[in-house]
């Protein structure tokens, strides 16, 4: 019921803020009616659980967020110089890393963070193991040092 | 007038980041090592263009919708990139590369 309740103050803030309506009584009616009608599909869906609605998320994400985004602009100028660089410097590799993260969401979140940043890319997953595509020796290593692994881990919480 | 010089920086910036991205493309010689230069297009390009834009909207609803354009963008492309390197993986094609190890992150 928890998750019900989030659910319904979601989806009314995306509603509020997509639309831009606050003092329109018929237009309000009407997007509690969607928001009402999208819930009673949800629970009959059986998806309102801690996955469709991972509740427990967002207080880990804001402090791993603004680390990932930095991270994320140092990788994208260095894979950029080298594209640009007349030699093409690179070595790509393949390398096999471990996922200490416990859920499924949290495995998601360290994958999606190593493809996101330039010069790694997660190429397969299979149980806690993961398989990466690095385009060169020092994006390789970054992996390799972990700590995207332990702050994602971090994220998740200790639920 | 500062706003629009600081937009224009940004989004111009992101321009280049997105053309970088295509030499990439060009210039890599296989196909995983493209992925990655589609993978600047997809974050810096994108990411400068859009909080660029985000200092010229007229009311914040508008930047509230950037915002949401460019976290639902940030969460689908490398899942999209991953589903198109996957697959390339399990229909046989390998990536061509220097050395293979196997290693485990030392957390």
């Amino acid at each position: 019921m928890t998750y019900a309740a989030g659910l319904v103050a979601i989806l009314a803030a995306v509603w509020l803020l997509l639309s831009g309506y606050f003092d329109k009584p018929l237009l309000l009616g009407l997007g509690a009616v969607s928001v009402a009608l999208v819930v009673f599909i949800s629970l009959r869906m059986r998806i309102v659980d801690d996955e469709g609605l991972p509740v427990q998320l967002p207080a880990g994400l804001v402090r791993y967020l603004p680390w990932l985004v930095v991270e994320i602009v140092k990788a994208n100028v260095d894979v950029a110089l080298r594209i640009l660089r007349p030699s093409l410097p690179i070595r790509p590799r393949v390398i096999r890393v471990r996922a200490g993260q416990r859920t499924d969401v949290g495995r998601v979140i360290y994958a999606n963070s190593i493809t996101l940043t330039p010069g790694t890319v997660t190429i397969d997953t299979e149980g806690d193991h993961i398989t990466i595509h690095a385009l060169t020796e020092e994006a390789a290593a970054g992996v390799l040092t972990g700590e995207m692994d332990r702050r994602v881990a971090r994220v998740e919480g200790r639920g | 007038m500062i706003l629009e010089i600081v937009s224009s920086v940004l989004v111009i910036a992101g321009a280049i980041f997105a053309v970088i991205g295509g030499i990439g493309i060009v210039r890599l010689p296989d196909f995983f090592s493209r992925i990655h230069g589609a993978g600047i297009t997809d974050t810096l390009g994108a990411g400068l263009i859009l909080t660029g834009l985000m200092f010229l909207s007229p009311e914040w609803t508008v930047t509230v919708k950037l915002v949401a354009i460019l976290v639902l963008l940030w969460i689908t492309s490398p899942t999209a990139t991953h589903a198109l390197a996957n697959a390339a993986l399990e229909t046989g094609l390998r990536p061509d590369v220097d050395e293979t190890e196997e290693a485990t992150s030392s957390s």
